[in-house]
């Protein structure tokens, strides 16, 4: 097509983009309506968190808190067998938790998104049940469960499984991981169930139509594409347990005690908030590189199967 | 059709409690033979087409897939293999690895396998996006995509259903050919299903009309536009003008009619023809009716007035009010000598050949 004169004559009236005052852009406007929000989150979720680096550079004087930098905290943090073995445990405790839960919570989940039928949605609402009540009333319930005259104890020893009772289920890791996996498991089943849910029924039978049976179209289909929801489950999990500090409180014995009693300590009795901040950072870079390590070998492991 | 049918479908019925998705369906579909499964939605065609597969189990009845009873056995052990309706590509594989998808349980050795994805995605013409993943298709390439992998398979039989129902019209008339250039080079058993009757017409060797779970009619695209067995089956195919005749004379094959304004004729009987107070319900088609132009002679003419009309680009429909007919006629006529120009409210005689007046059991 031609271009008339007049077409090019109204184009140079047009002015430029780019001459747009950004104050009147739609993303300022949109940045001008969430600030109330974004604002309130920044400070509630930065700033402690940036308080607490600021700490862990600094160091304790008796009853004041001396600014001047320092990496001592990290030292001790990083160098000192308790805090280590402390570290290590945690995540060790945090990985067996989040491994266990998602292996009991896959299951449970692809049977509610998939077997779930007209009542998929009862399902979900009673695995939410044991939400409702404290979660101390349910950790102080494992004990009534797990302890020397618990439930279990004496049930097995009624049918004479046993003849004394087991004293390696309570005050200790093993009852650490039991209870969290418990109460962690809604939180996995959830995210696992809105991946199933999402996945194409089509493509599950187009699996079946090019000569898969059940097993190898879970395993070639339905997990790889479940796994969003798996990851998002050992984060969810594994994050949180980490740093968990009443459980082992309660549960974990002298065995079980975690790196969030130690830190707790330094910012209690202890009164040593530096050295408190510098375990809580150390604690959140390690986690984090490990659920990004979890997340990379899960992502390996599914990219395997074909 | 080839001598022994590659598909048998014996007295299939399929309930869902009280539903009859299929009710009594009895067909056989010859070996490298297009058939199509026509029908408006909840016919049952998807229900049947979906049986063949192995996705649905008949409530009873035999499915045989080349002389062998298909019933009992899983989808991943039939001779069949299926094109989606969304085309279920793989959202976590490219392209190469949804063909191969198949292949692989096949345990073929890798330069065989390679050969075998390479050949199908050249047979669609998508080699060269073999790195791509679903979400970087458009609809016609997903579809070819879908093409390929069921057709890397070698199946006995593939199995569409609405392959074509998410394209835009221009795509869809290209691949409509492209398909069926495709099934007579590879020279398989292709079961297309579809709501478009125009889609069934241009790409069947026959066709299996379906209403309510039951087959109304299967013949050539040809024979069953020209002589729908049922009122419905020529209703669903392209309009048709309705009329009832009063039945003068009866014969085994043959019917005599006495009709209000296209006088006596003798039609074809149409098989499960019952008479109705001796009367007939009797049919023709818009495109059959043609517009006689000043004093233009024809042997048959009818004559009415022009109540609306209808452009279409290529034809108008004429809505011709006839006195005497039960319901005004529809006329479809070429633009090329001016129908568009026909007013409304003007008198018109339409001319028709006796022969494509057809009778139409209920």
């Amino acid at each position: 097509m031609v271009a008339l004169p007049g077409t090019a004559q109204t184009e140079i009236n047009v002015p430029p983009a780019a001459g747009r005052r950004w104050a009147s852009s739609d993303e300022a406007n949109g940045l001008t309506l969430i600030s109330p929000t974004l604002l309130y989150a920044l400070a509630l979720l930065f700033l402690p968190v940036l308080i607490v680096i600021a700490y862990s550079f600094w160091s304790q004087d008796y009853l004041t808190i001396d600014r001047s930098f320092t990496l001592e905290n990290y030292r001790v943090a990083l160098t000192e067998p308790i805090y280590r073995d402390l570290l290590w445990r945690s995540l060790t405790i945090s990985l067996a938790v989040s491994v266990i839960t998602v292996a009991c919570s896959y299951p449970v989940a692809w049977f509610i998104s998939f077997h779930g039928g007209v009542h998929k949605n009862l399902w979900l609402f009673l695995i939410t049940v044991p939400c409702w009540t404290s979660y101390l009333l349910r950790v102080m319930s494992w004990k009534v469960i797990l302890g020397y005259q618990g439930v279990l104890n004496t049930g097995l020893m009624s049918t004479g499984l046993i003849d004394k009772p087991v004293t390696t289920l309570l005050y200790n890791s093993n009852a650490v991981i039991i209870t969290l996996v418990h109460s962690w498991a809604a939180f996995a089943i959830l995210p696992i169930y809105v991946s199933l849910e999402k996945i194409d029924r089509s493509l599950i039978e187009a699996a079946h139509d090019l000569g898969d049976n059940k097993f190898w179209s879970f395993l070639r289909v339905t997990l790889p594409l479940s796994l969003p929801g798996i990851v998002s489950a050992f984060l969810i999990v594994m994050i949180p347990t980490v740093g968990d500090y009443v459980t082992p409180k309660l549960v974990g014995g002298k065995d079980g005690v975690m790196i969030a009693t130690a830190i707790q300590a330094q910012f209690g009795k202890g009164a040593n908030w530096p050295l408190g901040a510098a375990l809580s950072v150390t604690t959140m870079v390690v986690v984090s590189a490990m659920a990004g390590l979890t997340v990379l070998v899960l992502k390996l492991f599914v990219r395997r199967i074909r | 059709m080839a001598e022994k049918p590659m598909i048998e479908i014996d007295a299939v019925s399929r309930y869902y409690g009280i539903y009859k998705a299929l009710d009594d369906v009895t067909l056989d579909i010859g070996a490298g033979e297009f058939f199509s499964l026509l029908g408006p939605s909840g016919c049952g065609k998807t229900t049947l087409l979906r049986s063949i597969a192995g996705f649905d189990t008949p409530t009873s009845g035999d499915i045989r897939i080349d002389g062998r009873s298909a019933i009992d056995l899983p989808p991943n052990k039939r001779p069949t293999n299926m094109v989606f309706q969304n085309y279920a590509i793989f959202p976590h594989l490219n392209v190469e690895e949804n063909v191969a998808y198949g292949l692989k349980r096949l345990k073929l050795d890798a330069a065989e396998e390679r050969r075998r994805v390479g050949d199908a995605l050249e047979q669609v013409r998508l080699a060269h996006l073999s790195k791509r993943k679903a979400h970087e298709l458009s609809g016609g390439q997903r579809q070819r995509v879908a093409l390929a992998r069921a057709l890397v398979m070698r199946p006995k039989v593939l199995l569409l259903d609405e392959p074509l129902s998410a394209l835009d019209k221009k795509l869809r008339e290209e691949m409509q050919v492209e398909l069926r250039t495709l099934q007579k080079a590879v020279g398989i058993t292709f079961v297309l299903v579809t709501h478009d009757q125009y889609e069934a017409l241009a790409m069947s060797d026959r066709i299996a009309v379906m209403f309510g779970g039951r087959i109304a009619q299967v013949a050539t695209p040809k024979e069953i536009y020209q002589h729908p067995l049922t009122r419905q089956v020529a209703d669903f195919l392209g309009g048709m003008n309705f009329m009832q005749a009063r039945i003068t004379g009866e014969s085994a094959i043959n019917l005599s009619v006495e009709t209000a304004r296209f006088g006596n004729v003798t039609v074809t009987k149409p098989r499960g023809f019952a008479a109705s107070n001796g009367q007939a319900t009797i049919g023709i088609r818009p495109e059959r009716l043609r517009v006689l132009w000043d004093d233009a002679k024809a042997d048959c003419e009818v004559t009415g007035l022009v109540v609306d009309r209808h452009y279409f680009g290529e034809i108008t429909h004429l809505i011709v009010d006839v006195p005497g007919l039960e319901k005004p006629l529809s006329v479809s006529e070429t633009n090329n000598f001016g129908a568009d120009d026909i007013p409304v409210g003007a008198p018109i005689r339409l001319a028709y050949d006796p022969d494509a007046l057809v009778a139409l059991a209920d």
